[in-house]
């Protein structure tokens, strides 16, 4: 057992360092430790400079991109990644869609689609969850019934993020409605300007418009673009969803979130024993959630995924959480001031703490909520 | 960076692992051996003598093995694991004190009796009124007040003992046959403890009252820290495996008792706890083995993070099982009673939390990885 990096992996660490801190546009970088929206053109450039680099996707295969990393190597560059306040790459082409297409679509799909989702000229939207079908997923009931060359796709899906962008849909569609839930289901990618697709906001208790709603109305979606083979689409689903063990936690954000909090409120923490123990306490969790991040990425070089893991979404987003309601109460009545504009003399952190906090609400239940983690933990790791 | 063990540490973990789990195979060995004085097994002890426990972190010249804070842990999480009443904490640490300030002969003597499992060493640290002095009278000092608790200090053959001298804080080597009066009482987790009064007695100074008496003993305590966290986590994965194997057995309305999501999910967070404790355990050890001079601080966050799981995975562990926790008879509630004790020994979690929240504009975000 050793604590140090090997010359190696130190020097790895210093070179994502190095780049994310020079490379990114400051502007974009900036943004992100503001705690401010991203344009879609910001989160575009961010990817395209690291793709540029090679490092935008380096969970990928190695012939599509990919680098050959260790699971440490991956969290280094993720952490360092979030430490220098640089977005990721955008979750739904690097860790979702592209993954899945690698391992499971025809090589005429991975040409078509696996450059252009890396380098983010296309953006993906997620068409999983509907409006029936959350946690309990595979009771989902969008339809896709096969006419000739083309699969017509009717229903709706909920939660899509960011959909306002998106180019293309990867959806999870019921090929199969005599089959047991599971069964029955088929992955599509749905280009978002085929008629009879529309894209309706849903406005959100911060005020934001990040998730939408997308229906679907007779889409006709050539069958070239079904995911690997038609009712398999649960299996891509369970290998989408389960196969990043790499920053599942957002550890080096809420780092730098708290860090930043302690900065702009350094003498009132310093004179209050209570604000400071508190800050302490979340301190020595997010240290030992981190430790656990590297256990567990130090103990999966063999592939296996360490049981820890499941703890890191649960914990990750529960200290995610902490920290932003501590930004809220450390600035107090001026929380409140989350429309001030010009003029105002409210400083910038404490007008987007309360809609940062609000938003951040949602992050104990995307992802598998976490009374499903609970749920995996007992059933899983406990037997239960 | 590895967090994995190598073949000779498994080995040794294997070989106490088979040793105390045949010592204390089930609730009633333990309560045996700790309803009859000295409170331990006489003959576990020289066992672990035997595996080469007792010496382990010493260096080789002075009777030890040379081996190092992980190999101590692992040692640690076992006698966690079956909550075993061998005090192979305290004489290691106090071993460690003399290791560092002790002389050559003192060394060579202290540390080969206590490897060789023929010496229980005591550690007198904690007073309850007036401090213990030291009195130096040529060559000569003399210890005068009294330390309780006292850890299996009835029974200990030498004390190791703290005392104010007028040059600060001194460090002795007290054989207590000699004008010393110990009254001996058991502790509410099945350990002994005593009340030790020094009248007069003649006392070893371990180097020179002062500074370096006080990191030593400051280091003593971090490494002690560290160790009893080890023990901790042992204790409370056990405790949290005979919780859920008590859902999955019990049965009540006709059905098992994980039948119900809200026992279940309880006994998930258990698991949280356990794990987050168990990886700043691991990681102080290794900040422990890499620099000591940052074992200090990294104690102090073990005994937050593992303070915090104890209570949580102590409390959740009887309330899970109901009224049989409650019980003598049945494990679990020892297993609560042990954690409580390693949490009050050495500082507890709030005491330690207002030690770090002093420092916390200090620096912008904590990296656990060294520089």
């Amino acid at each position: 057992m050793k604590l140090r990096l090997s010359p190696e992996d130190a020097a790895f660490r210093d070179e994502m360092r190095e780049f994310f801190t020079t490379k990114i546009p400051q502007h974009i970088r900036d943004t992100v430790a503001a705690r401010h929206e991203l344009s879609k053109e910001q989160i575009v450039e961010s990817v395209q400079v690291m793709n540029a680099a090679g490092l935008a996707v380096p969970n990928w295969p190695v012939e599509w991109g990919g680098k050959d990393w260790t699971p440490l190597q991956r969290h280094l560059w993720h952490e360092e990644m979030q430490l220098a306040a640089v977005p990721p790459p955008l979750a739904f082409n690097a860790s979702m869609i592209g993954p899945v297409i690698a391992a499971f679509g025809s090589q005429e799909m991975k040409e078509k689609f696996l450059p252009a989702t890396a380098n983010l000229d296309i953006w993906w939207s997620q068409g999983f969850s509907e409006p029936d079908a959350g946690s309990d997923l595979a009771s989902l009931r969008t339809s896709a019934v096969r006419d000739g060359d083309h699969y017509v796709v009717n229903g709706q899906k909920t939660w899509t993020t960011l959909g306002q962008y998106g180019d293309w849909i990867f959806t999870l569609v019921r090929t199969d409605p005599e089959a047991k839930k599971q069964a029955g289901i088929s992955m599509l990618l749905i280009d978002m300007t085929t008629p009879g697709l529309t894209v309706r906001p849903i406005e959100l208790i911060d005020g934001g418009h990040e998730v939408n709603e997308v229906f679907f109305e007779d889409v006709r979606v050539p069958a070239e673009n079904l995911v690997g083979e038609e009712n398999k689409g649960w299996t891509y689903a369970k290998f989408l969803l389960g196969n990043e063990r790499v920053g599942v936690a957002p550890v080096g954000s809420t780092k730098r979130t708290l860090a930043q909090a302690k900065t702009a409120n350094a003498e009132r923490i310093a004179a209050d024993p209570v604000l400071a123990a508190r800050v302490a306490s979340l301190e020595n969790e997010l240290l030992s959630l981190e430790l656990t991040a590297l256990r567990v990425v130090a103990h999966s070089a063999d592939g296996k995924p360490h049981p820890a893991s499941s703890v890191l979404k649960l914990k990750g987003t529960e200290l995610q959480q902490a920290v932003t309601e501590l930004v809220v109460d450390l600035a107090g009545p001026l929380s409140l001031a989350s429309g001030a504009g010009d003029g105002s003399e409210v400083p910038d952190w404490a007008r987007v703490a309360t809609p940062q906090y609000l938003n951040y609400r949602k992050a104990s239940i995307y992802g598998g909520s976490n009374e499903v983690q609970r749920q995996i933990i007992a059933k899983t790791i406990l037997g239960l | 960076m590895d967090f994995t063990l190598d073949s000779e540490t498994t080995a040794l973990r294997d070989a106490v692992r088979g040793l105390l789990s045949k010592a204390y195979d089930s609730s009633e060995t333990r309560r045996e051996v700790t309803t009859t004085d000295p409170g331990f097994g006489e003959k576990t002890w020289t066992r672990l003598a035997e595996l080469g426990v007792l010496g382990l972190p010493f260096a080789e010249q002075d009777g030890g093995f040379g081996a190092g804070p992980v190999e101590v842990g692992v040692v640690a999480a076992e006698i966690g694991r079956v909550i075993a009443p061998e005090p192979v904490i305290e004489a290691i640490t106090a071993g460690g004190i003399v290791a560092d300030l002790g002389s050559a002969e003192q060394r060579a003597d202290v540390i080969g009796r206590l490897a060789e499992g023929t010496l229980i060493l005591g550690l007198a640290l904690h007073e309850i009124g007036e401090p213990v002095t030291a009195t130096q009278d040529g060559d000569a000092w003399t210890l005068t007040g009294t330390k309780e608790p006292v850890l299996h200090g009835a029974r200990a053959d030498l004390l190791v003992v703290t005392a104010q001298t007028d040059a600060g804080l001194g460090v002795f080597l007290v054989d207590p046959s000699a004008d010393v009066e110990r009254t001996g009482y058991r502790t509410h987790d099945g350990g002994r403890a005593a009340r030790v009064t020094f009248q007069g007695a003649s006392a070893q100074p371990l180097g020179e009252p002062g500074d370096a008496s006080q990191r030593a003993l400051d280091q003593a305590i971090a490494r002690a820290r560290i160790a009893y966290g080890h023990e901790a986590v042992g204790a409370m994965e056990t405790a949290l495996r005979t919780t859920t194997e008590y859902l999955k057995t019990r049965k009540q309305f006709g059905v098992t008792l994980n039948t119900f999501q809200a026992l279940t999910f309880r006994a998930a967070d258990m698991y949280v706890s356990v794990e987050l404790a168990k990886s700043a355990v691991e990681w102080a050890t290794l900040v422990l083995a890499d620099d000591p001079d940052r074992a200090v601080e990294a104690a102090e966050r073990v005994r937050v993070q593992v303070g915090k799981a104890s209570r949580h995975v102590g409390q959740e562990a009887i309330q899970l099982h109901g009224g049989i926790g409650m019980t003598a008879e049945y494990s679990v509630g020892h297993y609560t009673s042990r954690l409580t004790a390693i949490d009050h020994w050495l500082g507890t979690g709030d005491e330690l939390l207002a030690s770090l929240a002093g420092q916390v504009t200090t620096y912008g975000t904590l990296d656990p990885l060294p520089e």
